[in-house]
């Protein structure tokens, strides 16, 4: 009422509504996203083993993970997988769609085919290419089958590729809806600019490369996210293909979390190892984020 | 028709329920016994159980120990627990009793005197914190096993192997007749297993127990466990083939005899059963993979978590007494393939390998389990060492000491 007197309506009243059905969001987004963060964190600095507890021991954590050699490969199965589903994700995906955009017959059909993977769990498409790719029954099988005895393709079983076996896998399921979305970014371009391009006598691939593409400008950073935090938090995947081996060959951060916090029973060590996953998607978020964001303001 | 039928039967079976007797109280019971020999080993507890008019509801979770003890322990550290869950002897559920999320057993156990029936008296006292005992121990297993295929050797055209050597000598007549010598598991405490038997079979009880009670490092370092990791080094090179996940997968390729051995413990035998093959004619069993005749105290224990029902906790305290009794510990132990922990018991119906194992258990030829040495961090880092080890061919057993030692110096 008082705000009515004044002439001014508070900032804090506007909206009421809309405020008040945020609440229970906020409240979650606060005490579950940022408590549980900074209790991880927090509890990433003690020798915490089965249970939580506040018995501090300095970077101790920090230390043996960046000793462990599980954790070094880890990351590094991480960088490639990460780098190399990112790329071929965008590209293929982009390629699907802009095929799919020539006005072909039966688009629906392969729309469809394309995007069914997508439906299925990652444990699922995990177990579909562990049979696939299994040297007995799958691909290698096959081809041995029909004549040719020395074809060898084995990636589930071997150390130094076994990576890209898990590549394979996740592109296949990932690709479509990477797709999907480029095609609709691709029907949100006027008609008029390709008609525009063609007067002008660009070909189809330039018009593509220099005009298409950077229009779709938000529709690349959507996907780009979509396809980053699946990157980070790939698990399942592994777990159903490989269960990280041969070996230690095919091991990623988030099953070293796993492991360490409930098979090894040290809290500790997995919650330092979680922290270390946030730091990097922080470290990649941050400057992107400022760039993106913090540019915007100042135009 | 077919819907009157449907409905029918969903009806009897909601009467069934009903119907039985009074102070029946349903126990959830959680386990790893997946595998076909443990399930039948775990039906006879179930048979046992149900027939004090109470019902077991079976809660086994797929995937071995270091999948399900994780459930386990997130379902009772997270106040959902179940009526009573397994765990191996050892450290495992150390933190669960110190936070007191365990039932303290004691009174039943001095009523019951299991300190007296239960042999060796460490199994009782890994279930003792502060004079009193959280937890029944059910059975002895033991890890230092060589399983060889008789079959195999056969077809390889060369004599059964007696130990160790003799074994990794006939490695190459095995690969000639397109066998795999030895068949090791790719899970990880299938490789760190493997080596924690060749610790005792090949550099003797003293350097193991150096190791893992006292944790020095300079005999980890040191020339005997070398020796070890050469033999490691062995084995590795007579598993490059093998391509299988599961521990029971694996003994299944000696069974079929499409590979030579495993190491592995003796729960291998009740597949060996299950099989329908006979200790001594189908397979050998060698103790101490036939150098030195040690056994370990590894094996099983039930844990009861606190529970606010004091129907379900008198349950608890059936429960607790059926496994421990003599019949019940027969029944079970004679499927499972291990040892009862009561030594008053009728085990003539045990076959070879099992009554060699109950030989060195009197003679007290025992080790104490790598469980209860060492944590189940330690034991998470050696897994990982192993298993990188074995698939690793590049990598140098002098290498792998290296980070052995390390992994001794850390640890509790």
């Amino acid at each position: 009422m008082t705000t009515r007197q004044n002439g001014r309506p508070s900032q804090l009243f506007r909206n009421l509504n809309a405020k008040i059905a945020s609440i229970p969001m906020v409240l979650t987004a606060l005490v579950v996203f940022l408590g549980g963060t900074a209790w991880t964190v927090l509890y990433s600095f003690t020798s915490s083993k089965l249970l939580p507890r506040l018995n501090f021991v300095g970077l101790d954590q920090y230390e043996r993970l960046w000793a462990a050699p599980r954790w070094m490969t880890a990351i590094e199965n991480l960088a490639i997988y990460g780098c190399l589903s990112l790329i071929f994700s965008l590209v293929i995906g982009f390629l699907l769609a802009a095929l799919l955009d020539q006005k072909i017959r039966f688009e629906d059909t392969f729309r469809t085919i394309f995007l069914y993977p997508f439906a299925l769990s990652f444990i699922v498409t995990g177990l579909i290419w562990q049979w696939l790719l299994n040297p007995d029954f799958g691909f290698q099988g096959v081809v041995r089958g029909l004549g040719w005895e020395s074809f060898a393709f084995n990636p589930l079983y071997d150390a130094d590729i076994v990576i890209y076996g898990i590549l394979i896998a996740g592109l296949w399921q990932g690709t479509g809806l990477v797709m999907c979305l480029m095609l609709a970014g691709l029907r949100g371009i006027d008609e008029d600019i390709w008609k525009a391009a063609r007067v002008d006598g660009i070909p189809m691939w330039k018009t593509y490369l220099y005009i298409v593409i950077p229009m779709m400008r938000p529709v690349f950073i959507t996907t780009l996210v979509i396809i980053a935090s699946g990157i980070v938090r790939v698990y399942d995947l592994v777990v159903a293909q490989t269960s990280g081996g041969p070996g230690i060959a095919s091991e990623v951060p988030a099953k070293y979390v796993y492991d360490y916090m409930f098979a090894a029973q040290n809290l500790g060590q997995g919650f330092a190892a979680s922290t270390m996953m946030l730091l990097t998607v922080a470290i990649v978020i941050v400057p992107w984020a400022y760039f993106e964001f913090g540019r915007r303001r100042h135009v | 028709m077919r819907y009157q039928f449907m409905t029918a039967a969903f009806a009897a079976t909601v009467a069934l329920q009903f119907t039985g007797p009074a102070a029946a109280v349903d126990l959830e019971v959680t386990h790893w016994w997946t595998s076909g020999g443990e399930a039948a080993a775990v039906g006879e507890f179930a048979k046992a159980f149900d027939a004090t008019g109470n019902k077991w509801v079976d809660g086994a979770i797929a995937g071995g120990g270091n999948t399900a003890r994780p459930v386990m322990i997130s379902r009772i550290t997270g106040g959902d627990p179940m009526a009573a869950t397994q765990f191996n002897h050892g450290r495992q559920a150390e933190e669960l009793v110190e936070a007191g999320l365990m039932r303290d057993l004691t009174e039943l156990a001095t009523k019951e005197k299991w300190a007296e029936i239960v042999r060796p008296k460490s199994l009782l006292d890994g279930c003792t914190l502060d004079g009193k005992i959280y937890c029944a121990p059910i059975n002895i297993h033991s890890w230092q096993w060589l399983w060889l295929s008789n079959k195999a050797f056969e077809e390889a055209g060369v004599p059964v192997p007696k130990n160790w050597d003799e074994f990794v000598a006939a490695a190459p007549a095995l690969e000639k007749a397109g066998k795999i010598p030895l068949a090791i598991g790719g899970q990880p405490w299938q490789n760190s297993g493997a080596f924690n038997v060749l610790i005792p079979a090949i550099a003797g009880k003293d350097i193991f127990l150096k190791v893992y009670q006292d944790k020095d490092e300079a005999v980890a370092a040191g020339p005997e466990i070398a020796k070890v990791f050469k033999a490691a080094d062995d084995a590795r090179k007579m598993a490059a083939k093998s391509n299988v996940q599961d521990w029971n997968q694996a003994t299944n390729l000696v069974i079929t005899g499409q590979a030579g051995g495993q190491i592995m413990g003796d729960w291998a035998q009740g597949e060996f059963q299950v099989a329908g093959q006979v200790a001594g004619k189908d397979y050998t069993c060698l103790p101490g993979l036939g150098v030195n005749e040690l056994i370990s105290t590894d094996g099983d224990a039930f844990y009861f978590p606190k529970l606010d029902d004091p129907e379900q906790s008198k349950a608890q305290e059936v429960l607790a007494s059926t496994m421990l009794n003599p019949k019940t510990q027969v029944a079970f132990n004679l499927k499972k393939g291990s040892v009862p922990v009561r030594a008053d018991v009728d085990l003539t119906a045990a076959n070879d390998c099992m009554k060699k194992g109950l030989d060195i258990l009197a003679k007290g030829n025992v080790i104490p389990a790598v469980n209860q040495l060492n944590t189940e961090d330690t034991n998470n880092q050696l897994n990982d060492l192993f298993v990188e080890f074995f698939k690793t061919p590049s990598m140098t057993p002098e290498d792998a000491q290296k980070r052995y030692t390390d992994i001794i110096a850390a640890a509790e």
